[in-house]
């Protein structure tokens, strides 16, 4: 009988996709790109809130899209017609964006020519958070029909993002979203973590987000 | 959600592996997962097979150890180990802190060995 052998390997699994993202973030550095990687679930207003940003900055930055959803071009014909490049990645089905795609999308936009480049990552609270992208800040966006319970379901991507915007809160008076439980839960989740209440349909707190956007810049270049 | 695009690369790393120490066949293939990741076991084996098929590491049975949640109390520097639906709601057991902590262990994603002939 053949014997067998153990061999160890201890490699990380997501490693060449940490490779990616670290050499991407160094080109960006060099290029003096910044990149926003967009993360939410289906329907939290992603788009509508690309729209507003991207209105409130377009006369002082120059801004690109990359535009992850699934199959649909909807979502990029929208941000073309706002006055920013775009790009369309078909994803196929995949539930999240790796270093790589991204990188595809960073080529295909020419990301050199660009201030601010903003990574609509694919609609999912789970998958995306696992995978690095490239991008020098992570935003979460989480729209108050969703839920203040949110934290407790997806750890994971309250833990990776570095600003959180809660959206939509025009619906507030509708709902029974909690905002103080909702800021609890995230800071015991990640002390650090930005907490910002817009409303992309009002243009409420939609300032402070831009704001926020300039000041990441500005402590980057 | 995203077991494919993992299982890929776990095969590409044991393949790997699997030249460089000759071996004709691997048996087994430990990995070590941390709790915060949603990983299926039942659909990383599925996919596995189905990618392995025409490989040294084809029929490898995945072995998946789970990794705790450990967190850091920033206060006091005490470590402790949770369960995924407590993130969020534990205060330090030893100083009674409330959310000052920082995640020591549970997005592991390591291929820790492997079994071959």
């Amino acid at each position: 009988m053949e014997e067998i052998k153990l061999i160890e390997i201890k490699e990380n699994i997501l490693s060449d996709n940490d490779e990616a993202a670290r050499q991407l973030r160094q080109k960006l550095a060099n290029e003096k790109t910044f990149v926003i990687n967009l993360m939410s679930s289906p329907g939290a207003g992603k788009t509508s809130l690309l729209l507003q940003t991207i209105e409130r900055l377009k006369n002082e930055l120059r801004i690109g899209v990359i535009e992850a959803d699934i199959d649909s071009v909807v979502d990029a014909e929208k941000i073309r017609q706002s006055g920013a490049a775009a790009v369309q990645l078909r994803t196929g089905g995949f539930c999240h964006l790796d270093a790589a795609m991204v990188k595809t999308g960073l080529d295909g936009i020419g990301s050199k020519d660009f201030d601010l480049i903003f990574i609509e990552n694919v609609g999912n609270l789970v998958c995306p958070a696992e995978f690095d992208t490239g991008a020098m800040k992570s935003a979460m966006i989480l729209s108050v029909p969703e839920g203040d319970d949110k934290p407790l379901k997806y750890p994971l991507m309250f833990t990776v993002s570095d600003v959180l915007l809660v959206n939509k809160t025009d619906m507030m008076a509708l709902s029974d979203f909690d905002t103080a439980a909702l800021r609890k839960r995230v800071h015991k989740l990640h002390p650090e973590m930005e907490i910002l209440e817009v409303s992309a349909k009002t243009g409420a707190g939609m300032d402070q987000w831009v704001d926020w956007i300039r000041r990441a810049i500005e402590n980057f270049s | 959600m995203h077991e494919l695009p993992v299982t890929e690369s776990i095969l590409e790393i044991v393949v790997k592996h699997a030249k460089q120490n000759q071996v004709s066949r691997v048996v087994s293939i430990t990995l070590e997962v941390g709790e915060l990741s949603d990983l299926e076991n039942e659909w990383l084996q599925h996919y596995f097979d189905y990618l392995s098929k025409d490989t040294l590491a084809a029929g490898a049975e995945l072995k998946i150890q789970r990794a705790p949640i450990v967190l850091k109390c920033r206060q006091c520097g005490h470590e402790f180990q949770i369960q995924k639906d407590e993130l969020g709601l534990s205060d330090c057991p030893q100083c009674g802190t409330a959310g000052d902590v920082s995640l020591v262990s549970g997005r592991q994603y390591h291929i820790k060995e492997m079994e071959a002939i």
